[in-house]
């Protein structure tokens, strides 16, 4: 970290304890993004052999993780449902679980790019510990980091960054998926300023090995989406329990659970960002996730795609291998372009992201 | 104590080979490269050393074309402190040859003053396995080839060789020169922090003519081919058939 970063951030660290979390953010951001764009160039990689040392390194490393260590394993893990407890530890070693969270809070400090990268690989070998470690990446530590107090950070950052505990993102609920804004989960203030939580949110990735969970609930009906707020509940807070895991068709080897509060109360400091801030933080991290989402279905696609390939190359009909039938050379061609198109948007919206821009679009887009 | 490793740019091992056509060498362009896996291994070592505080710089050595920058950013990523590329435009899976090499090398170790040189057993371009020796040779060091453990005790090295019969433990003292046999260790990933701080690690680059010493080959290759496609076995009925054909046929047994 360069001195004007240190500087920055020790001036950050005075003003925030000075200004309040919403001013501090924006001015924040704007400065940062200053920053960024005055020392950045556009980047514009769209092949392998364009990106810079770390993102090649970064590449050649998951590959060879993916290879080596998720291939042979990734059949068993599905059929059996299993949650891979020891990959997932030695890629918090490796700093994969944290990527672009700064290394002062346990992460590797990487930008988006390279966990676009690092994703696509992990998933190429195995989409269930890609989309653990995208969950954990994107929607836990995502929020928790742009949001966070230094005090919240120091509990549910660094050790989440490190691989040493894993967090989930409780938006979604039984009644309401794609409408953010309907949260029926509620969060009341008590007179000593803690809340208690009710409610249930489906389909949480991560629910079952999750150390803790930033949780939206509705702390004002009458604001509509702008009474959400996002909270930090850790896993063994009494209210708190889970659902049985679904059984799913596929990517098996995550847990995938309903998040259950019941009566749940949390300390007044585990509101993150402001009160009413819910929707935003959600909408923004889910921008985020999109990319992480977008790469993992890359990794899958890529991973298809080979295994098309080298099974047309293999498999004989009429005398010859199937993949000198046209028809055969036709869909392995769209398969291919539909997966280079994809990349190119995914690394786009990275990239778009890393240069602090407004990335929404790009992000939809890539996850389509 | 200061560990010199080597490390050299290979054709990764998990790419189908091909020979150009003209049979001058095998076909290098558009194939993946990357760090020879025994040169891996003696790297993992030598960071090992480090952790256990036996070493106090790990400097990283790559004789190659300037690509061979990324084969030592990875020796960097996985822990090596700095790095220093020879740079050359001679082939070096075929012209640069081991004695070559080992000269360059030798007044690497004369300018860094190492106390322990690792390298990889052998290359698995040229698979020679001769730099190593060479090396030890025109240093005047002890070596000892194909390690299965490397432990320091003070200023003496005790390590365990493999041979065709089992291990050796053979203890030398310092400085000397080891190559790493495949038992020795697993090498680790790149974590992504060390992947950052790699970054900021030192390069020297020089180029190989700039050392002084003669690189001319000693021996030039005439043809490379492939080998020819194994015929398919026999199933024998007994021993008695088995005797017949070696005897008759195949003509290995008078």
């Amino acid at each position: 970290k360069s001195t004007f970063s240190r500087l920055f951030s020790w001036a950050r660290f005075v003003l925030q304890a000075l200004i309040p979390t919403r001013t501090m953010l924006v001015c924040h951001r704007r400065l940062r993004g200053l920053l960024r764009r005055s020392a950045s160039v556009v980047r514009n990689y769209t092949s392998h052999s364009q990106l810079p040392e770390e993102h090649r390194m970064v590449y050649e490393m998951c590959r060879q993780f993916a290879d080596d260590e998720l291939v042979p394993i990734a059949g068993k893990l599905d059929k059996e449902h299993l949650y891979p407890a020891d990959v997932i530890s030695k890629l918090g070693e490796l700093g994969m679980m944290g990527v672009s969270v700064d290394t002062d809070h346990g992460g590797a400090g990487m930008d988006y790019l390279a966990y676009a990268i690092a994703i696509e690989e992990i998933s190429r070998g195995c989409a269930s510990t890609g989309i653990i470690m995208s969950v954990n990446n994107s929607l836990y530590c995502g929020p928790v980091d742009k949001f966070a107090t230094p005090e919240q950070k120091e509990a549910f950052l660094t050790p989440y960054a490190a691989g040493e505990k894993l967090g989930c993102f409780g938006l979604s609920e039984p009644g309401n998926g794609s409408d953010a804004g309907a949260a029926s989960t509620t969060a009341t203030e008590n007179d000593d300023g803690s809340w208690t939580l009710n409610g249930r949110k489906a389909w949480i990735t991560n629910a079952h090995e999750a150390d803790a969970a930033v949780v939206f609930a509705t702390t004002d009906k009458s604001l509509k989406h702008k009474g959400i707020s996002a909270f930090i509940v850790p896993r063994d807070t009494p209210g708190f329990s889970l659902g049985n895991k679904e059984d799913k068709l596929g990517i098996r080897a995550s847990s995938t659970a309903d998040l259950v509060f019941e009566n749940c109360t949390v300390p007044a400091d585990s509101i993150l960002g402001d009160k009413g801030m819910g929707f935003k933080i959600a909408m923004m991290t889910l921008d985020a996730g999109r990319i992480g989402v977008a790469s993992q279905a890359l990794g899958i696609a890529q991973a298809a795609l080979e295994c098309a390939t080298k099974y047309a190359q293999g498999r004989e009909a009429f005398g010859k291998p199937i993949s000198s039938l046209y028809a055969i050379q036709l869909k392995l061609s769209e398969m291919a372009c539909k997966v280079d198109a994809a990349r190119l948007l995914t690394w786009r919206a990275a990239m778009i992201k890393d240069e602090n821009k407004n990335y929404t679009k790009e992000a939809a887009m890539a996850k389509l | 104590m200061r560990v010199l490793v080597g490390v050299k740019r290979v054709i990764d091992y998990a790419v189908k080979v091909r020979v150009a056509a003209n049979k001058s060498g095998v076909e290098l362009q558009n194939v993946k490269m990357s760090m020879n896996p025994f040169c891996e291994i003696a790297v993992e070592e030598a960071i090992r050393l480090k952790e256990t505080k036996k070493a106090t710089e790990v400097v990283a050595v790559s004789i190659g074309p300037k690509q061979a920058q990324d084969t030592l950013r990875t020796a960097l990523a996985m822990g090596a402190d700095r790095g220093i590329l020879v740079t050359t435009d001679m082939r070096i899976d075929q012209e640069l040859q081991p004695l070559s090499v080992a000269k360059i090398l030798a007044k690497i170790v004369e300018e860094e003053d190492p106390s322990l040189v690792l390298l990889g057993k052998q290359s698995i371009d040229g698979d020679c396995a001769q730099t190593g020796p060479m090396l030890a040779g025109l240093l005047n060091w002890p070596q000892v080839t194909f390690a299965a453990s490397v432990d320091v005790d003070g200023d003496k090295f005790r390590v365990e060789r493999e041979t065709d019969s089992g291990t050796e433990i053979l203890e030398v003292a310092s400085p000397a020169l080891v190559t790493c046999d495949l038992r020795l260790n697993e090498p680790r990933y790149a974590t992504l922090p060390n992947i950052m701080k790699a970054k900021k690690k030192k390069i020297d680059t020089r180029a190989a003519e700039d050392f002084g010493v003669d690189l001319t080959p000693r021996y030039e290759i005439l043809e490379v081919v492939e080998p020819a496609p194994r015929e398919a076995g026999i199933l024998v009925e007994d021993v008695d058939q088995l005797v017949d054909k070696l005897k008759n046929e195949a003509k290995v047994i008078g």
